[in-house]
């Protein structure tokens, strides 16, 4: 992939890796608490609100967040910008932890996880109709495809090893990697494409459930533009934070870019947004539904804020806008997924929901096990450019260049 | 890079086109109509005396726990509402200074959201028309709660090997002879069981015989496709907490955009196609170097 990717190295068990472990061992405790004591004891939900954050929070956000790797191999493969390749290895393992997690979150949230291993081994009882299988089928095969894209980059980290069998390994495989990329890279595009708007029509059945301003025959499609608002967005905190993390280059002549697709994207969300309500016959809501009308322009106004200041001239030479934009822009999209999901929700006859501590622990825990982990892959295996080498650890120069002919 | 771009969002856009197009072009899913044969139940509220005497012969029936709620100390076999333990509850309605009650259960959909949405067919319509539930295929995911228009299937959170929980007509008791519990006690007929046509048949009848008594017609009749088990009102059915539909099932607008998205795969496999031929294409005209202009 990219010739200049390099591991950060480095401590493993920093200070603040410390601090990401306290959080993770609280999150495991909720989850141990969550397989002896049930869903009941632990968790807020209830038979009204089915779903908590686990879903709306872990699943609906967090893939959205992790939507990075596809977002950026739409521009890079089929738009065919090269030059944002060395954005794709960290945005790939942000969005390979981001689905691990979110798997992770389902087997806890699964009244009955241990039936799950079915789903993928008995196709004679798969429902045909099934919003939930699609997303199910699509987002197991996608976390794999998404290991294997970054194929290249686990076997560079194997070839540095001391031990000549690893390294053996990595340069037998390492061709056969790297030839069979535009078939994976195009099963990552389908997939997202697929289950990430699917992760919309999920919420389309909860009909006259949900309020009419999210409930549209266009959830599908919103939800794929927030998965590339989403995408895009973890690109730019990732960039700012392993820069000022890792004492790398900032790359924000790069990042400054990609601004214009964002903004695109943002912009073509809320048309199509607006328009679908207008067509729908549903304008009058935009002012009268109270709460309701105010997350709705909420979520417009974050979107719309950070377009602008990704269209913005100035913009372009200061990370830390940039960073504010992908804040606003991540935060309206998230909002709008956990609006769809949760807050414009409602099953009537009384019923309410606010998440209790435990599973904003187990959240949390799951978030600082991704950091963690991220944190260790970079630091172990070819990921971030621009990364000055660790004395004694950088990779031959010719296993290198056999990867990228 | 030009041409390959060119080409790329040629093949993209027509792709992009066949997608768009599909959910427009599919025709809108079918409705699933219900059988002759399929059981239900009538409940007419001018006739319900609030006796719950449905409630405790479907917990007997059924072996499920009392829920018992503590009310100044003392306790009582008092569920506010369907639960992991009541298949069916009775509940009090006012509407413009009149009350009287209603009794909840499955309304055994003729085209149930429930059973669309179930990712292996755990819950799924069985003989008779039954929406039924196989323990064996089901995964817990709770997706059923979020679709059933309802809010029917209900969830034994209090359990480690928890299991979904409604009514069934008592398929259970059908060897032996018997129908479902609650409309073998109801002692003033507000609640009885048969076929769906014979249901209906004795719905336009009771509205025939005394039409200024009830309000709004037969719920269920038409209502969100049409369901087994069917509501008579004397004051309208939004009193009564029952949802107002329209007659189009409640999975038809999801499985129309669904299927016109999957209908045979076509969609996916020309995207894949489409994406493979991009990325090969740009993969190999990439030029050394490229990646780090900037």
């Amino acid at each position: 992939m990219t010739a200049s990717t390099r591991p950060v190295g480095g401590t493993i068990l920093t200070p603040a890796a410390k601090a990401l472990l306290v959080l993770a061992v609280l999150g495991g405790a909720v989850g141990l608490y969550r397989l002896t004591q049930g869903l009941g004891a632990t968790t807020a939900m209830n038979d009204g609100y089915p779903w908590g954050i686990w879903i709306a929070f872990d699943v609906a956000v967090g893939t959205g967040l992790a939507s990075g790797g596809y977002a950026l191999a739409f521009v890079v493969f089929i738009l065919n910008r090269g030059r944002y390749h060395r954005l794709v290895r960290p945005a790939l393992v942000t969005s390979l932890l981001g689905y691990a997690m979110a798997g992770v979150a389902v087997m806890f949230d699964l009244g009955r996880y241990w039936s799950v291993w079915r789903i993928p081994t008995h196709p004679g009882s798969w429902n045909g109709n099934s919003v939930l299988l699609e997303v199910a089928l699509c987002m197991m095969a996608y976390t794999a495809v998404v290991f294997l894209e970054l194929g290249p980059a686990w076997l560079e980290g194997l070839s540095a090893s001391r031990r000549p069998e690893r390294a053996q390994l990595a340069a037998r495989w390492l061709p056969r990697a790297e030839k069979a990329l535009p078939f994976l890279v195009a099963l990552g595009l389908l997939l997202p494409t697929m289950h990430q708007s699917s992760l919309g029509s999920l919420m389309m059945m909860a009909g006259h459930k949900l309020h009419p301003l999210w409930h549209t025959a266009l959830l599908p499609l919103h939800f794929l533009f927030t998965a590339f608002v989403m995408g895009f967005a973890v690109l730019y905190f990732e960039s700012t934070f392993t820069g000022a993390a890792f004492k790398r280059p900032l790359e924000t002549r790069l990042l400054a870019r990609l601004g214009k697709y964002v903004a695109g994207v943002i912009i073509a969300f809320v048309v199509v947004r607006f328009v679908g309500l207008a067509v729908e016959g549903k304008a009058g809501l935009l002012v009268g539904s109270g709460l309701f009308s105010f997350l709705f322009w909420t979520e417009t106004v974050l979107l719309l804020a950070a377009a602008a200041l990704f269209l913005r001239p100035q913009t372009h030479l200061r990370p830390d806008q940039q960073l504010q934009a992908a804040l606003l822009s991540m935060a309206g999209a998230a909002l709008y997924r956990v609006d769809t999901f949760l807050v414009a929700y409602n099953p009537g006859n009384g019923w309410s929901y606010f998440p209790n501590v435990p599973e904003i622990l187990f959240t949390l825990g799951l978030i600082a096990t991704e950091t963690f982990l991220y944190v260790l892959v970079v630091r172990k295996f070819p990921i971030l450019a621009g990364v000055t080498p660790a004395p004694g650890r950088a990779v031959p120069a010719g296993l290198k260049q056999g990867a990228t002919t | 890079m030009t041409v390959s771009r060119r080409h790329a969002l040629k093949v993209l856009g027509s792709a992009a086109f066949a997608a768009a197009a599909a959910p427009v072009m599919a025709e809108a899913r079918s409705a699933r109509p219900s059988g002759p044969d399929d059981l239900g139940l009538l409940f007419d509220t001018t006739r319900c005396v609030g006796c719950r005497a449905c409630v405790t012969a479907c917990r007997e029936a059924n072996k499920k726990p009392a829920d018992v709620v503590m009310i100044g100390g003392a306790p009582y076999d008092a569920p506010l509402d369907l639960n992991g333990s009541t298949l069916t509850v009775v509940k009090a309605w006012t509407a413009g200074g009149r009350s009287g009650y209603v009794k909840a259960q499955c309304m055994h959909c003729a085209d149930p959201a429930c059973a669309s949405v179930c990712m292996m067919g755990a819950l799924h319509k069985g003989p008779r028309g039954v929406v039924q539930y196989d323990v064996d295929r089901c995964v817990g995911c709770r997706n059923c709660q979020i679709a059933c228009p309802f809010n029917v299937p209900k969830f034994e959170w209090g359990s480690n090997t928890p299991q979904i929980v409604k009514c069934e007509l008592c398929r259970h008791r059908w060897a032996e002879g018997k129908g479902p519990a609650c409309a073998e006690v109801c002692p003033r007929g507000a609640v009885v069981s048969g076929s769906r046509p014979q249901l209906l048949a004795e719905a336009r009848r009771r509205l025939a015989a005394t039409p200024d008594a009830y309000q709004g017609g037969i719920y269920g009749a038409t209502t969100g496709g049409g369901t087994a088990c069917l509501y008579l009102s004397a004051v309208g059915f939004g009193p009564l907490g029952l949802p107002g539909l329209s007659d189009e099932p409640v999975p038809a607008l999801v499985e129309t955009v669904q299927h016109g998205i999957y209908q045979g795969a076509v969609i996916p496999l020309v995207l894949f196609g489409a994406f493979a031929a991009v990325t090969w294409k740009n993969h190999r005209s990439a030029r050394p170097g490229q990646e780090d202009e900037s």
